[in-house]
């Protein structure tokens, strides 16, 4: 908001023209805005993924907030089994008369953190390929891509329950038999290629445009370009896209772990719980209720989020 | 375009060729090998292991097991009955001749199997694909020339919904409600059956299959609906606002005539290909379906055979998931060269 700085005074009057060729006269007095401000201004248009900030919010404090609970959600209590939702257990308790509030919040807690970690081995593997292939071309992108390509080509779920089959015979020192490690490790090396591709495309038009050759000009190294220069740019697809991809992991973990090959109990996970609850459920059905409910809301309101994300970053969309 | 579909194909063949290295690699990496999982059952003598290992071809390197693998050892000879002497020619045909070997769990050939599952498989996922369609395709229609309506408002937040409902927690709750809760109020019995294909012991009817085919459709069916019905919405939106829609209109023609025959068939072009690219992750998802509803298909073949390592079954399968995706993905490059005349592929 520097208005001294030649560049914003730049902006504001660019801003101005558009306005004025829109005929968007109340735009005419605002000053100029950084972006995240312009983010911000255009995501609370949509109440939906306010809404679900807010859902998504109260679900951290919960799972951080679960290690207070007076229950321990792997000691069993068999005075207590298969309880309905009461006071003294809103979800109820499982046929070991574990807390089921307690158990979904660890469990929210496993899933949060495989969603987070395989957010970060996408980026870190994705980020990468797709820069290096966007800017590099030529053989190197030929190279990239095909590798790319093939591993798109692997049947997601079908190679995902093969890996986790392998990796629960396997026990190597940070990748434990199917820890949080371990299934974040799986699922992210199967999910880096769209942040690939989206990014090699950011690349291969930002890369041609004149401040990367005024760049050049100024004797900036290849990876002063990639990083400092190209990268600032072109990160908005993959902020969108790294969002999605939360839900995504949530989704692949929490089915794996449903169909056993996931997270192990009795260490708890939503789809462990799910799968767990499949054999009391006709009589205590609360036990299958509450576990696919969280993943169903955690999962829509980062879709909304996205949603919002996407329109509000986009910035072919002046207002 | 010959030229380019044989291009295609022939680019296939190496990426293929990777693949399955990968994939062998991948198996064979176990700590204790293919055999590891054979020891749980009951237990086997060392020297007994060793004549098994000879006969299964275990004792050779890797890449020469490899090699057997995908061409077969009938050229060669074998150990066959395990004494550590060559003496005889193998039976096996390898993967190129369609001799995917013999399941470790039944002691079948992994062909049978499949030949017996796949069916049920593709009966399951066409009825789901083809209610889907119905379904989504009005849908899209509807809100796009409708948008921001009422309807409109209420099909996007509910395939908001259905694409982020777990399929297997919504499988669960389907049982719930109209197996566990909901009964037929003329028999007493549960409104609809919990799963199989049938009812047992019973001679097969119509209504009988129908009555088994409705939750497994429905719980495959709501994530797809939501998602082509999204789909076809932006797609038709792109599509009504552009010129040659004016132009359509200007001449006079009637709504009616402008919609379907100039908007939808421009829309669905899209549609049919990212269908084409879809159809893989549709059989894929069908693990969920087929093991909730103990459907006797490929994608429960295929949890049983993970669960029990059984190897030969997975690579099996994962082989034909990986040819059916690049079968596809051609098909939707060329469909689209077909549906859409400014494309051309020289």
């Amino acid at each position: 908001m520097d208005a001294g700085d030649p560049t914003q005074q730049e902006t504001a009057h660019s801003t101005l023209e558009v306005a004025e060729l829109h005929g968007e006269s109340r735009h005419l007095q605002r000053e100029a805005e950084s972006m995240t401000a312009i983010v911000w201004r255009r995501f609370r248009r949509h109440p939906a993924a306010i809404i679900s900030s807010g859902i998504l919010l109260a679900l951290f404090l919960g799972v951080i907030l679960v290690s207070f609970s007076p229950y321990d959600p792997e000691t069993s209590d068999l005075s207590v089994r298969l309880q309905p939702p009461s006071l003294q257990h809103p979800m109820g308790t499982d046929q070991l008369g574990r807390d089921m509030l307690t158990r979904v919040l660890y469990g929210g807690r496993v899933s949060i953190l495989v969603a987070f970690m395989v957010v970060v081995i996408t980026l870190v593997v994705g980020i990468p390929v797709g820069a290096a292939s966007g800017y590099f071309g030529g053989a190197i992108d030929n190279i990239l891509m095909r590798i790319t390509d093939v591993a798109l080509t692997l049947p997601t779920l079908l190679v995902l329950i093969l890996l986790s089959a392998i990796m629960r015979e396997v026990d190597l020192p940070i990748f434990k038999r199917n820890s949080v490690m371990t299934i974040a490790l799986v699922i992210g090396l199967l999910s880096w290629m769209t942040a690939a591709r989206l990014l090699r495309a950011e690349y291969l038009s930002i890369r041609e445009l004149e401040f990367i050759e005024a760049a050049h000009a100024m004797g900036a190294s290849n990876l002063r370009v990639i990083t400092r220069h190209i990268l600032p740019n072109a990160i908005s697809p993959i902020i969108v896209q790294s969002t999605l991809m939360l839900g995504f992991a949530i989704m692949i973990e929490s089915g794996l772990s449903f169909l056993g090959f996931g997270i192990q109990p009795p260490t708890p996970s939503w789809g462990n719980l799910l799968s767990n609850a499949q054999q009391h459920m006709t009589q205590h059905p609360w036990l299958a209720i509450f576990p696919g409910l969280m993943i169903f809301l955690t999962v829509i309101s980062i879709n909304y989020i996205g949603d919002a994300l996407r329109d509000a970053i986009d910035p072919y969309k002046v207002f | 375009m010959i030229n380019y579909v044989v291009r295609r194909l022939l680019q296939t063949i190496p990426i293929l060729l990777l693949l399955s290295i990968f994939l062998f690699a991948l198996v064979n990496i176990v700590p204790g090998g293919p055999l590891a999982g054979q020891g749980r059952s009951r237990r086997i003598r060392p020297e007994k292991a060793e004549i098994l290992k000879r006969q299964f071809g275990l004792d050779q390197p890797m890449p020469v097991q490899y090699v057997i693998w995908l061409v077969g050892n009938d050229w060669m000879r074998v150990d066959a009955d395990g004494d550590g002497i060559d003496d005889s020619y193998g039976d096996r045909e390898g993967i190129l001749r369609g001799d995917f070997g013999f399941s470790y769990q039944t002691r079948r050939p992994v062909m049978d199997e499949i030949r017996e599952r796949l069916p049920n498989t593709v009966y399951l996922v066409g009825v789901t694909l083809l209610l889907t369609f119905i379904i989504a395709i009005p849908i899209g229609i509807l809100s796009a020339v409708r948008q921001y309506s009422p309807f409109d408002i209420t099909v996007t937040t509910l395939s908001f919904m259905g694409q982020s409902i777990p399929e297997f927690w919504l499988g669960l709750l389907l049982i719930l409600v109209f197996y566990t809760w909901l009964d037929n109020p003329f028999t007493g019995e549960p409104l609809l059956p919990p799963g199989g294909m049938s009812t047992l012991g019973e001679d097969s009817s119509l209504w009988d299959s129908f009555k088994h085919l409705i939750l497994p459709v429905t719980m495959g069916m709501v994530g797809w609906v939501a998602w082509y019905s999204r789909f076809l919405r932006s797609s038709m939106l792109d599509v009504i606002h552009r010129d040659y829609i004016r132009t359509a209109r200007a001449k006079g023609l009637h709504e009616r005539g402008v919609l379907y025959s100039h908007a939808l068939k421009n829309a669905t072009i899209p549609l049919i290909t990212m269908f084409a690219l879809d159809i893989p992750f549709i059989f894929a998802g069908t693990v969920y379906v087929e093991l909730l509803f103990s459907w006797p298909g490929m994608g429960r073949l295929y949890y049983q055979a993970a669960t029990g390592r059984d190897y030969p079954v997975l690579m099996a399968v994962l082989i034909i998931g990986a040819v059916l995706v690049f079968v596809f993905n051609l098909l939707a490059d060329v469909g689209y060269a077909y549906l859409d005349p400014r494309v051309r592929y020289d």
